[in-house]
């Protein structure tokens, strides 16, 4: 019983985290300059990892592997701090180049 | 706290981080002592640079402790934040006449410390929606990609404050 509800509640997470990474991806496609594209990857990412994690955290807890969920955890933090930072390194960069940001009505780019 | 306590809290944390990284105290085949020696040798060698160079735990800081409370309260609000916001990205993107206004805004934050600076600029760019762009001072440049999270921002203020109140600004 425990077994299946423990299953259940990994595979919702690594759904959901799946569900994140590729609406990132198809934001990417979809949206129309560098600026939008960065929001749909830098964030939808983030999320969709964690909650991969999440879930293999859940499942290594069930089996008896408490240094893994440590370790997990430790990883989830570090994505926390590393992910925006990235970001935000990268649209300065772009900003200070002078890419100019989309605005409605422009011409996709 | 002075500073000789300072290197102390720094060696211990360092040391147990590693214990738990290592997992070498309840290995299958009893204490591993290589390891257990050699995080020791690690911790010092990493409490005697940063207590040289500052960097952690400098015992510079004051009230400590409380904001290390607060912050762990704030971390939770925040990851709930990020996933509200991210819905409404994955709505943006799958819909299909994508409705985003790109915008860059401007604004003065009241917050004066480098960290509570740099915490709110990484809590901008976590929430899905805006990407904190320049921080020059005190002038935070912003790009927004809808209306309604840019008026968060500027109007509402709830994430400054917030912050505001974790390191008692």
């Amino acid at each position: 019983m425990m077994d299946s509800v423990v299953n259940a509640l990994t595979t919702a997470f690594l759904i959901l985290g799946v569900f994140f990474m590729l609406t990132g991806a198809i934001g990417l496609l979809r949206f129309p300059d560098f600026y939008t594209r960065l929001h749909a990857t830098g964030k939808c990412d983030t999320l969709g990892e964690v909650l991969i994690l999440l879930g293999c955290m859940i499942y290594t807890a069930y089996h008896g592997m408490p240094f893994v969920v440590f370790k997990l955890l430790c990883i989830i933090i570090f994505f926390f701090i590393a992910n925006p930072t990235g970001t935000h390194a990268i649209v300065k960069a772009a900003y200070k180049t002078g890419v100019k940001p989309w605005r409605v009505g422009d011409e996709r780019r | 706290m002075k500073r000789s306590v300072s290197a102390v809290v720094t060696f211990v944390i360092m040391y147990v981080f590693w214990l738990l990284i290592s997992a070498c105290l309840w290995a299958h085949h009893g204490i591993d002592y290589i390891r257990v020696v050699g995080g020791i040798i690690c911790a010092g060698i990493v409490t005697a640079f940063s207590h040289k160079h500052r960097l952690l735990f400098t015992g510079e800081e004051e009230n400590v402790l409380i904001k290390t409370m607060r912050f762990m309260l704030y971390a939770p609000w925040l990851l709930w934040q990020i996933a509200l916001a991210n819905f409404d990205v994955a709505y943006r993107v799958l819909h299909p006449e994508m409705p985003i206004n790109p915008q860059v805004i401007e604004f003065d934050t009241t917050l004066t410390g480098d960290i509570s600076r740099t915490t709110l600029a990484n809590s901008i760019t976590l929430t899905p929606g805006t990407i904190t762009i320049e921080v020059k001072g005190s002038r935070f440049r912003v790009h927004a990609i809808a209306d309604k999270p840019a008026e968060a921002l500027t109007v509402d203020q709830t994430m400054q404050k917030k912050v505001a109140h974790v390191f008692m600004e």
